[in-house]
């Protein structure tokens, strides 16, 4: 039974390497493209939110290179992510095709459900061997974002474009492919000493812009039409309040590695948000309080179109902007949205950070 | 009197027995806005963000109208209402996005409501919001007690099939007695699905209750039907739906769908609701599949005209007429 697993940034890379240590076959999906996202919106709800669309679109195109099981998360609400699963599987149904869903709930009436899930995907392998699965995806995971921030951080300032994107590229393709904690490291720490050696502008001080919002349009690249490399070349350092691993770290450890966790932007949210909204809406206000407390100088919040928590957020953020005096530019994208629109509000964002950040400084 | 206001919008048309009784057993006047109209609407349209749905933007007009003509806003957090399960996220981020909006705000009677883990969550939620009237803890459960009351017969009327809009009229005091609805029991029957801030608010659903029932068929909605019946359809989904109305809705309908005295289904949504984009295409596909019921689903937004939904409705019922003849 071929597995598969939606796409979202570089997720399946981690996915697939603990599944293939338990012993099983992966059919990662091809990469997210214009045929990915047609397939998906023909076959989906119009007005659901652009992960359950493209989600589809990676089951239908993994089909076609032979996967017919499918791996995917649920969840408790309210968020709408919780029951993208169930509806995927009735589309799924209508259309005729034959794909086991497995669903991995967070424990809902017992623990032992979530644990039956696992086993049962591990073929009933020994605990040790899973444990090391985990660590496997971990690693990789770990690995990928630590070459990535190295990235955001060289892109404005490399004196010839593209060639960090470059060394970035060949570095995940090779941790995709070695499989013990030094290899993987080391393939990290490489690609970010090459990156460190490209030829710099020296006196150049790039602006900090903050990514911040929904998870999924944040992480994968395709639905954000590659913000964060269109950012990088306009001059600007960016980071973003989700890595990967630090979401794993925090929701799937229970946040018992120490790294960057996402939880005490909570706190930050108050008094602008005091509850809990489901998805990221309340990391979202808090991660902007944070980013503006640490000095960057813009925030881009990324959403799907109706986001619920994000529209929340959305409402909420014009006032911290103004309390902290950081601008906030909302986008959401949708299967509609045009990489010439989305670039040239980014460029026009962009120089207006710089006009603000020179007028202070008196450059300008 | 202390002026207690509360918006006529969101949960109003769930939850108003309940609040308005509490308040008013504690000695407050409770201030009601006006019912929708253009004005109330365009300043919520002004306020909220393009991208909230139409009940939300229609709620801060409800809270502009109320502002200034009372001592204290209530603006509860309604995060859940029931056990594991939630509303939206929208009405557990409200009150702040309320607060953040341009508006001047009286005092805020602010309070959460979360009955996602356990029920006795709601004495507590009242003690939090009695305290803004009165010091007396008895007072407040004596109130609470007796708004507990109210509520539940207001739901006993909803399940006689009055419709919310009647059985809310007792208690905004604009009918002082319920009179039983004419039931002519020869009349094609229609379930209307849709969330009552929608299909109960006369100005944004354009009286669409009316309309049907001008046009010749009765109305059934999902508050018209028994909570049990309701738990019961909805328990047959293969995963526990999560948010209250939506699990209404997919309940109502799956009920609906099996009854032979039903005769269509109509679904009326706001565009942009989440909860609706995933629950509206289950409904829709599950009744598809069934393939005896004739389906209508109605997107409404501040720019959905009356001739568009009127045409809409006409030509769904002249199906209705004209399939029911033909069948007999």
């Amino acid at each position: 039974m071929p597995i598969t697993v939606p796409r979202m940034g570089y997720i399946h890379i981690p996915i697939k390497a603990m599944l293939e240590h338990v012993g099983l076959e992966v059919i990662v999906p091809p990469l997210c493209s214009r045929r990915t996202l047609s397939l998906g919106t023909q076959h989906s709800p119009e007005s659901a939110c652009l992960p359950l669309k493209i989600n589809l679109g990676n089951y239908l195109e993994a089909r076609e290179i032979g996967a017919d099981t499918i791996l995917m998360a649920g969840g408790l609400g309210p968020c709408r992510f919780g029951y993208y699963a169930q509806v995927q599987r009735e589309i799924l149904y209508d259309l005729g095709i034959d794909m086991k869903m497995v669903v991995l709930e967070p424990p809902d009436t017992s623990f032992s459900d979530l644990m039956y899930d696992v086993r049962t995907l591990a073929n009933g392998k020994s605990w040790p061997t899973i444990i090391k699965a985990v660590q496997l995806a971990w690693y990789k995971a770990r690995a990928i974002d630590l070459a990535e921030i190295k990235l955001q951080q060289i892109r404005p300032r490399e004196k010839s474009q593209g060639g960090a994107d470059r060394i970035f590229d060949k570095a995940v393709v090779e941790i995709e492919q070695v499989d013990n904690r030094n290899d993987i490291y080391a393939a990290a720490h490489r690609a970010m000493a090459d990156m460190g050696e490209l030829p710099q502008k020296t006196e150049f001080q790039p602006v900090k812009i903050a990514v911040v919002g929904e998870i999924y349009t944040i992480l994968e690249p395709f639905v954000n039409l590659d913000m964060e490399r269109h950012l990088g070349r306009m001059g600007a350092e960016v980071s973003r309040s989700v890595y990967l691993s630090e979401w794993i770290n925090d929701h799937i450890f229970r946040g018992i590695i120490p790294i960057k966790s996402n939880k005490r932007l909570r706190k930050l949210a108050k008094p602008y948000l005091n509850h809990f909204v489901g998805g990221h809406g309340w990391e979202t206000v808090g991660g902007t309080v944070d980013y503006a407390q640490q000095g960057f100088d813009g925030v881009i919040q990324l959403a799907p179109l109706t986001c619920m928590p994000e529209i929340v957020a959305q409402t909420i953020l014009p006032r911290v902007s103004k309390d902290h005096g950081i601008p906030v530019m909302s986008i959401y994208v949708d299967e509609q949205t045009g990489k010439a629109g989305l670039v040239t509000r980014l460029e026009a964002f962009v120089d207006l950070i710089y006009r603000q950040k020179y007028a202070q400084t008196g450059v300008m | 009197m202390v002026k207690v206001g509360i918006p006529r919008g969101l949960f109003y048309y769930y939850f108003f027995p309940l609040w308005c009784d509490f308040f008013h057993n504690l000695g407050a006047e409770v201030v009601l806005s006006q019912p929708t109209n253009k004005k109330i609407l365009n300043r919520g349209v002004s306020l909220a963000v393009d991208e909230a749905c139409l009940p939300v933007k229609l709620f801060y007009g409800h809270v502009v109208d109320l502002a200034d003509k009372v001592d204290y806003l209530f603006l509860p957090r309604l995060v859940s209402t029931a056990q594991k399960e939630y509303i939206c996220p929208k009405f557990m981020g409200l009150p702040d996005m309320i607060k953040a909006a341009d508006i001047k705000l009286p005092h805020l009677i602010e309070v959460d409501f979360d009955l996602s883990k356990t029920e006795k969550a709601a004495q507590k939620a009242a003690v939090t919001m009695g305290s803004y009237l009165t010091n007396s803890r008895i007072k407040i459960r004596k109130a609470w007690h007796l708004a507990r009351f109210s509520q539940q017969q207001y739901e006993l009327l909803l399940e006689k099939g009055q419709s919310p809009m009647q059985a809310l009229e007792l208690w905004t005091g604009e009918r002082d007695y319920c009179h039983e609805e004419q039931q002519e029991t020869e009349r094609p029957v229609l379930g209307l699905l849709g969330h009552g801030y929608n299909i109960y608010d006369r100005h944004i659903s354009m009286d669409i209750i009316q309309r049907l029932h001008k046009q010749g068929a009765r109305v059934v909605t999902a508050e018209n039907i028994p909570d049990a019946i309701i738990e019961n359809e909805a328990a047959k989904l293969p995963k526990r739906m999560f948010w209250t109305l939506g699990k209404r809705q997919i309940g109502a309908a799956l009920h609906l769908m099996k009854r032979p005295d039903i005769k269509g289904i109509i679904h009326v949504a706001s565009f942009g609701c989440g909860p609706d984009s995933l629950v509206g295409e289950l409904v829709e596909r599950y009744i598809r599949r069934a393939g005896t019921m004739p389906f209508l689903f109605l997107t409404i937004d501040e720019h959905t005209g009356e001739a568009g939904l009127v045409t809409r409705l006409e030509a769904f019922w002249d199906m209705i007429v004209r399939r029911d003849t033909l069948c007999q």
